[in-house]
């Protein structure tokens, strides 16, 4: 029979377990809102930023009018031999499959990619951890070591990287340490992503990319457009193969099981499940700069294009980095959600048995009593 | 016509103006230029620099390190990269970024990127100048 007292600590250790839980669940809920808040104020940015790019396109002589192509090199594609992958996983696990849905999918992306060399830039703890253990890091040149550790602490915009590009074009590049290498990684960025380090990062991209190092960039992330609207998606951000359309190669739904899930965590922590109502801040933003009026050009259009350009790869990450963000806490408040109510469950079982355990006591002695008694007689 | 326009200040992370202004300075790579209601349609790149403008006769000023700008007869925006109001601006930072660029610019290193630390330079400049210049206002 099994012992009352024991059973009695189990519930109690099970209810200081669902506390904890549900302590969790509520501050990813408040997190994920200001996340998605977050994701939100840069909107209006990046539509922006699209729509100058955009009317530029045609009078900026961007591609060559015989043949079409492309003059500036961040739009010209070429064949991929080298390819550089930015994962974006959280630094903290207790997100139920986030990380490692997202790594499955990196794997699955490397594995189509069997003929390229690869270079991988890990954003977020998790991620870090795992291609390490799998995959070489690459030599660092002096100055990206510095540009590293720029980041992690403070990047005053920028400010350590003094090294001349000019320098840095002669300078050949170092030797591969495999086909599968980590050129970057980057570890607390997540906890509060700045527009500088997405700034930063995809300077160093655009570097190695005009230097002809890498043939194209891809950035593999879980999209978040609402609880409900999410999917795993590898999107290809250099080159630019048109502007304002987001060139995804590889994408990942979730399952109908998944889906549930999130939906009851969302009702349960009061979390809007729509996508917050965004077309008055997209109505405002789309105006911009696309007026039916011929603009004056303060500079000659073309450099104004390819100033522009760079900033446009920039918000690109630094959108994917604040719906990855979004995603991480929609991630853990489902977990969470999801252990509250397994303890809740664990919690009645364990009750009912104790209370079964207890009436089996009482039971017995009252035989005992009874047939005691009988035996007197 | 109306004497304001609309004016918008966007960077990455928020909108951090929305107002009726009467007029606007704001520094273009090509110089500084004064918009006042009704200016033609115009696009520029800024520079690094400070933005004024006038509500109800009152001025504010923001520090912008690069962007553009938008101009329409009754709006303009204006799109930077960072934008502070001078009581957003860490001075002591501000302070030890302007030390540290004077010193490489000092340093005669051929490896130098001159044109980045010079950049890093009128950037501390120009924050310490709108936080001081709000300083004396009070």
């Amino acid at each position: 029979m099994p012992n009352i007292l024991d059973i009695r600590r189990r519930i109690r250790s099970v209810i200081n377990t669902r506390q904890i839980t549900k302590a969790m669940k509520t501050v990813s809920a408040a997190k994920l809102r200001r996340a998605q808040e977050a994701a939100l104020a840069a909107r209006p940015y990046a539509q922006m930023l699209t729509n100058v790019l955009k009317s530029l396109i045609s009078r900026a002589d961007v591609y060559d009018p015989v043949t079409g192509e492309p003059f500036h090199p961040l739009l010209v594609e070429r064949p991929e031999k080298t390819v550089l992958l930015i994962v974006v996983t959280g630094d903290k696990g207790l997100a139920g499959a986030f990380n490692t849905n997202i790594l499955r999918m990196a794997s699955r992306f490397l594995q189509s990619k069997l003929e390229e060399n690869i270079d991988l830039e890990c954003i977020g703890r998790k991620g870090r951890d795992f291609m390490r253990r799998r995959y070489p890091t690459a030599p660092q040149r002096p100055d990206e070591a510095l540009k590293n550790s720029a980041t992690e602490n403070e990047a005053t915009e920028n400010e350590q990287t003094a090294v001349s590009l000019a320098q840095r074009e002669t300078e050949p590049a170092p030797p591969r340490a495999g086909r599968v290498q980590i050129t970057g990684e980057y570890v607390g960025v997540l906890g509060k992503v700045d527009h500088n380090f997405a700034n930063t990062l995809s300077q160093k991209l655009i570097g190695r990319y005009t230097r002809g190092e890498i043939d194209a960039v891809y950035i593999l992330f879980n999209e978040f457009k609402s609880v409900l609207a999410q999917r795993l998606v590898a999107e290809r951000l250099l080159p630019i193969k048109e502007i304002g359309e987001i060139d995804v190669q590889m994408a990942e739904e979730p399952t109908q099981e998944e889906r549930q899930k999130r939906i009851e965590a969302a009702k349960s922590t009061g979390v809007g499940m729509r996508r917050a109502d965004i077309s008055a801040v997209d109505e405002a933003a789309s105006t911009f700069a696309r007026s039916p009026v011929d603009y004056i050009y303060e500079q000659p259009p073309r450099q104004l294009f390819e100033g522009i350009l760079p900033k446009y790869v920039a918000i690109q990450i630094f959108r994917a980095l604040l719906e990855s963000i979004a995603a991480e806490h929609a991630a853990r408040m489902t977990a969470m959600d999801a252990a509250t109510s397994n303890a809740s469950d664990m919690i009645d079982s364990l009750t009912l048995a104790m209370n079964r355990a207890r009436q089996a006591k009482i039971t017995k002695e009252i035989i005992e009593i009874v047939s005691g008694a009988a035996a007197a007689q | 016509m109306s004497n304001t326009f609309q004016l918008e200040i966007v960077t990455p992370s928020r909108l951090i103006v929305q107002e009726a202004a009467e007029e606007a300075q704001i520094p273009g790579a090509s110089g500084y230029m004064g918009i006042l209601p009704g200016h033609a349609p115009l696009i520029t790149e800024l520079a690094v620099g400070v933005i004024t403008y006038r509500t109800n006769s009152t001025a504010h000023t923001l520090s912008v390190a690069w962007g553009f700008a938008e101009a329409l007869p009754d709006k303009v925006t204006i799109l930077a990269e960072t934008a502070e109001r001078p009581q957003e601006i860490d001075v002591p930072r501000a302070q030890k970024a302007k030390e540290r660029a004077e010193q490489r610019l000092k340093s005669n290193d051929p490896e130098l990127d001159y044109t980045r630390a010079e950049g890093a330079l009128q950037r501390a400049e120009t924050r310490l100048n709108v936080a001081q210049s709000a300083g004396k206002e009070k």
